[in-house]
């Protein structure tokens, strides 16, 4: 039996795989220790279980265990992987190169720098969502300390070249921050292979629980350094004080363990029914598919609905379905997705957009009852739409002077 | 956000949608919105001479639930109106009785807006001056 609602927003958050939680659960009450208490046994048991968490962390992403720093989450890892590297760099430069589909936990950080005195340099993305590498070694300078690149996008999906942006920071003598939020336990990263020095990602989107992040610096060629953003007992390495969340921590270890172990087969499973989804939606008339297909995440489908608008169509099913939309009238701003916008998109094309974020526990059944559900959707509301009627007629629309509210 | 029953039925069961002959006489149609701000909305009317009654009026709406159920509503509430009882209906009206919430407001200015817009072609195409109306309340 189908059970509703289906759950189709994994790039937002995933839930949490069960032998997670059961791993999680000795440390709330019985083994309550502070990782940080040197002197008996509750602080030494805690220390042990974070200990072996930042080995199966480690493992997921080719790093050494003592290179992963514990934060609450990848926005503040964001924070403290840029604000840090700027201020410990301040005597090198104050360049920093990033693009404009980052996620706002980076471009807000970025902008917060610009006003303390940083030059911040914005790469447009190509129409696929990939930068230009050539851009990019033209934006290098000699004052540039960082290049923050984000691994995969949030909402398209799309996988940027990391491994040559890597080599070009390099060879500019600048490091390497990625946000890898979206890409870590899902598709293989490693930071040796991949030349990354500062690295960003989370539990909660890959079957862990919220609230727990790490970032990963570099110990040896070269050996990174972060200005710590949070001052107080001096917890890892020096780098972020503040008490460890020893049952979230575990929690991360865990969920990184099974996606290190279980990544090939989900990989494959959830591919398979993304291409399914995809391909049966692309049949609908004027639909487009947003971001470069052949470098993406395997879990994720970003697609353009022309003349209907997002939210409108998110409304035909929501409460059997939950997806998110690019449209602009789910948030206060009006304004729709500027990633979309940046690729380029139109904003008639970026209001009609749905982003399907699919997961580990996604089923077949639960794809065919989508596939259906949205073409549905889609079809209905087309015959409400006087855009697609003009469409229709061969009225040009983007000819008409429309009065703008 | 959770959308009220009424936003909800006129979403699912939409009244009056569809398309009235805009080269005809006696029917007007008010085209509001644009396609970059995620909404576009088509109303007409349909007005007997004789009496000067509206005895039609259809829509087609680009937009999200709200935009659908406001220009769904407005349909309704025109039909059996004279021109003149019509101009009356007031955006703050739609926002009532939809329950919208404040983000929503300009999908019931864009219907008043609409409504107005399908008046005023009415009136040109029969000799008649435009009203000016004074801005709704945004």
């Amino acid at each position: 039996m189908l059970k509703l609602p289906i759950y189709l927003d994994h790039n937002a958050t995933t839930p949490m795989d069960p032998r997670v939680l059961e791993a999680m659960l000795p440390y709330f009450v019985e083994n309550f220790g502070n990782a940080a208490s040197r002197n008996h046994s509750f602080g030494w048991q805690a220390e042990e279980a974070v200990d072996y968490a930042r080995e199966q962390i480690a493992q997921l992403i080719g790093a050494d265990p003592k290179e992963i720093i514990f934060t609450s989450g990848a926005t503040e890892g964001n924070n403290l992987g840029i604000k840090g590297v700027y201020e410990m760099y301040a005597s090198k430069g104050n360049h920093i190169i990033t693009c404009t589909t980052e996620h706002k936990a980076v471009l807000d950080t970025c902008k917060h720098l610009e006003k303390l005195g940083a030059e911040v340099t914005y790469l447009e993305v190509q129409p696929d969502g990939l930068i230009d590498l050539k851009q990019l070694e033209a934006a290098m300078k000699p004052t540039t300390i960082l290049v923050a690149i984000m691994y995969a996008n949030n909402e398209i999906g799309v996988i940027q070249p990391v491994k040559e942006i890597g080599a070009i920071a390099k060879k500019h003598g600048a490091l390497f921050f990625t946000d890898a939020v979206q890409a870590v336990g899902k598709i293989p990263v490693d930071v040796i292979a991949d030349g990354i020095d500062i690295m960003s990602f989370t539990a909660h989107k890959m079957y862990g629980p919220k609230g727990v992040g790490a970032l990963y610096v570099r110990r040896k060629n070269p050996r990174v350094k972060v200005t710590a953003q949070i001052d107080g007992g001096g917890h890892e390495r020096g780098m972020r004080s503040g008490t460890l969340n020893v049952p979230g921590i575990v929690g991360f270890g865990k969920a990184a363990e099974i996606a290190r172990t279980d990544m090939a087969g989900d990989t494959e499973r959830i591919s398979k029914l993304r291409d399914k989804l995809e391909n049966a939606l692309k049949v609908i008339d004027e639909t487009y598919v947003n971001g470069n297909p052949a470098h993406r995440l395997p879990h994720v489908s970003n697609i353009s609905f022309k003349y209907v608008e997002g939210e409108g169509l998110l409304m035909g099913f929501n409460k059997d379905i939950a997806l998110s939309s690019g449209s602009a009238c789910t948030s206060a701003s009006l304004e729709p997705s500027y990633v979309l916008k940046a690729l380029g998109l139109g904003d008639d094309l970026a209001h009609s957009s749905l982003r399907f974020g699919l997961g580990r526990y996604t089923t077949e059944e639960q794809i065919d009852f989508t596939i259906k559900a949205v073409t549905d959707t889609v079809l209905k509301l087309r015959e409400m739409s006087p855009l697609w009627e003009m469409f229709k007629e061969g009225i040009d629309i983007d000819a008409i002077q429309w009065a703008h509210h | 956000m959770a959308y009220s029953d009424k936003v909800i039925d006129h979403y699912s069961n939409p009244k009056n949608v569809g398309t009235l002959d805009k080269a005809s006489k006696s029917v007007g149609t008010g085209l509001v919105g644009a396609p970059e701000c995620g909404d576009v909305m088509r109303l007409q009317i349909e007005v007997d001479e004789a009496t000067g009654l509206i005895t039609d009026a259809k829509f087609k709406t680009f937009g999200c639930g709200s935009a659908i159920a406001s220009s769904s509503l407005a349909t309704e509430w025109l039909k059996g109106k004279t021109i003149d009882e019509a101009v009356k209906i007031d955006n703050m009206d739609l926002v009532e009785e939809l329950n919208l919430p404040p983000v929503k407001i300009h999908c019931s200015v864009l219907a008043e807006d609409a409504i107005k817009a399908a008046i005023n072609d009415f009136r040109v195409k029969n000799g008649l001056a435009e009203l000016v109306f004074e801005q709704s309340h945004v």
